[in-house]
């Protein structure tokens, strides 16, 4: 598809109301719109403020081991044939995953704004985890809302958050999963708000969140354009991420925009394939709406009311996604496609046994999609794939669904 | 002059503070719904709130986050909340009804779509929780339109400069929440929400009806002192789950008699504040 539209306009949004187009806003109950304004007004002014760009730059770089490398997957390229795949290693930032780019940022900002108290919600854990690792270093008080269903098959993670000194709140309304746990911590928050900060853990949630956690994450992409000329001295072919909220896709994604010839595929949890109803892939098959503060594509149905999803992985599996995704795929700029529960497994073992990298599953869902798409591709031409997070805490979700006891 | 505008001049009249019970239609069922409307009334319900459940209710205790979910259950959507007030109306033509909400479902039904429906079923105003005055654009065209008032909500946390730009947006009346928190959680502070009130006050002639936190008569008795209203909700739903708790095998009308008798001491608590 071509693209009618200049790179300037990618850099200008969300506008000052915090759109993307019709997506994004500020949909909160008024106790928190006071708390919004304030965290805005912040951020705007430290986001010019080459003093605290210095201390993220510096945590980034001696905390979570920054640049990550950009690591051409010699055999999985040479065994799949056509382009070559490159992965961005996330899964060696400190804590394992992309999240903690962003809860460092917000870490900072809760510090700024001087708020003793952080919360979290978390569908995996890695988000929770990321979280607890910034409050534990920065000596804050930490609560994790998380739905019981992702506490019983996300367990290690959950202890990793308890030995890092956090609570983690189970949450068993609705369908116990990511959605729930981030009504909750909104809950916590309404309630706490003049000492509390909210950190949210993807590109969704009420303005300005979408907008400073694709800041915060958009190191990814910088990094990997600069990696990608410096390495190869051209840009990629293609992008491929997975999208749940959305978070890691963004940040990948946000500095190569403007590059016409850079294709961008968003990989959604197809579950047990689209068609059955069963998965987590509102920009695939849902409709705009509004949900946890933002208008996006999510899963509903006829009356608005939001549907439960499925996903082999806690950390895709959620009804909505961010507003800037919904406003790309509108666009024609990114492509929003689904992986299915089966080839996500079967890419999770394919990488781990013949590249020695253990994917998270929902990073998995990225790895299924570039596989295929680098088939149809030539070996001149690049796939970048964010490999988002490690696959330690998913170990014993793939021995159960293989009737393993570990 | 709108019902909802007629009524609370009257009670301002007569120097009398209004009571509001809100209960989730489709709770304990759908088919019991206006029974429990009308029963309200009786028992001494000015005005009624109306919630529509939703899947995700954001600002919501647990009491009433599980009615939601019941409601759901039972399949309540809606256009089954404009079934019920159409319901209603063929018996009571005089008390208002205000239904409270999220976005969403209004947004899939279509904002003028939900205007038009409102006002045919006999809905005089809305309140929905998570559409700030910064969001409210479609909805309050497509309201205005219809002679339908937009209430809007004021916290403990909105700034003055704030206040002053919601109640100049605001119809009907101003809805203040008295506690930082979901509904039916927190420690009321009478003198905070006095001082409060006041402020808004100062700044609107629209009525000002307090909720979030009113459990008991003393409570409704304390928050009707600087109030034009006071709204009820978790308690009258909390009562019903107890009764059915409590005996399995209760009928709804019983159930529902929890409730209404929880509203009659809050009416005496009310007045009494007055005298």
């Amino acid at each position: 598809m071509t693209v009618d539209v200049t790179a300037e306009l990618f850099t200008s949004m969300p506008d000052s109301h915090g759109r993307f187009g019709q997506y994004g806003g500020k949909f909160v109950a008024e106790t928190l719109m006071s708390a919004l304004a304030d965290l805005e007004e912040l951020y705007r002014k430290l986001k010019q403020d080459a003093a605290f760009q210095r201390e993220f730059d510096l945590d980034l770089a001696h905390y979570v081991g920054r640049p990550s490398p950009l690591y051409e997957a010699a055999r999985l390229s040479d065994q799949i044939g056509g382009a070559r795949i490159l992965l961005k290693r996330e899964d060696l930032n400190h804590t394992g995953a992309h999240k903690v780019n962003n809860t460092i940022g917000q870490g900072l900002l809760a510090k700024y704004i001087g708020k003793r108290r952080v919360i979290a919600e978390t569908g995996a854990g890695q988000h929770g985890v990321a979280s607890a690792t910034v409050a534990a270093r920065l000596g804050l008080e930490c609560h994790v809302f998380m739905g019981e269903e992702d506490i019983r098959r996300q367990s290690l993670n959950v202890y990793r958050m308890k030995l890092l000194g956090a609570e983690v709140v189970p949450v068993t309304s609705g369908s116990r999963t990511l959605k729930d746990a981030m009504n909750e911590a909104m809950r916590d928050w309404v309630t706490n708000v003049e000492d509390t900060f909210y950190i949210i853990g993807t590109v969704a949630g009420p303005h300005p969140y979408p907008m400073l956690v694709r800041d915060f994450q958009s190191v990814i992409g910088r990094e990997a354009r600069a990696q990608s000329l410096s390495q190869y001295g051209k840009l990629p072919d293609a992008l491929v991420a997975c999208v749940g909220g959305g978070s890691n896709a963004i940040g990948l994604f946000h500095p190569f925009l403007g590059d016409a010839g850079v294709e961008m595929y968003g990989v959604e949890a197809g579950g047990k394939g689209l068609e059955t109803g069963l998965h987590a892939a509102p920009l695939s098959v849902g409709s705009p709406g509004v949900l946890h503060g933002n208008r996006t594509y999510l899963m509903q149905d006829g009356d608005g009311q939001i549907l439960e999803t499925h996903s082999v992985s806690a950390g895709l599996d959620y009804p909505g996604v961010g507003p800037e995704h919904a406003w790309l795929k509108d666009l024609g700029r990114v492509q929003y496609v689904a992986a299915n529960d089966d080839e996500t497994l079967e890419s999770f073992h394919r990488l781990t046994r013949i590249e020695g990298i253990m994917p998270a599953l929902e990073t998995a869902h990225a790895v299924a999609y570039a596989e295929k798409l680098a088939a149809q591709m030539t070996p001149d031409q690049h796939i970048i794939v964010n490999l988002s997070g490690r696959g330690d805490k998913d170990i014993l979700t793939v021995a159960a669904l293989e009737g393993i006891e570990v | 002059m709108s019902r909802l505008r007629g009524v609370l001049a009257q009670l301002k009249a007569d120097q009398r503070t209004a009571l509001i019970p809100y209960v989730v239609a489709g709770d304990p069922s759908p088919e019991g719904t206006v029974t429990l409307l009308h029963s309200l009334v009786e028992a001494g319900a000015d005005i009624l709130e109306v919630g529509v459940p939703f899947s995700d209710p954001m600002s919501e205790g647990v009491v009433i986050q599980q009615g939601h979910e019941r409601a759901l259950a039972n399949g309540m959507t809606l256009r089954g909340v404009l079934q019920i007030v159409a319901e209603f109306r063929e018996r009571d033509l005089e008390t208002p009804v205000v239904v409270m909400g999220y976005a969403n479902p209004i947004e899939r039904f279509g904002y003028e779509d939900f205007a038009s429906a409102s006002a045919e079923a006999g809905i005089d105003g809305l309140i929905t929780v998570d559409l700030p005055p910064e969001e409210v654009d479609k909805l309050d065209a497509a309201l205005r339109h219809r002679d339908l008032d937009n209430i809007f909500l004021i916290s403990p946390t909105t700034p003055d400069a704030r206040i002053r730009t919601i109640v100049e947006r605001a119809t009907g009346f101003i809805y203040y929440v008295a506690v930082k928190g979901v509904t039916g959680s927190g420690q009321l502070n009478v003198t905070e929400v006095a001082e409060r009130v006041s402020l808004v006050r100062a700044m609107t002639d629209l009525p000002v009806a307090v909720g979030f936190g009113i459990k008991d008569a003393d409570s409704a008795r304390a928050v009707a002192g600087v109030a034009d209203a006071v709204v009820v909700g978790s308690a009258l739903i909390d009562q019903m789950v107890r009764a059915s708790t409590a005996d399995p095998a209760l009928g709804e009308i019983q159930i529902q008699q929890a409730a209404v008798t929880l509203l009659k001491s809050l009416r005496e608590g009310v007045d009494s504040s007055l005298s």
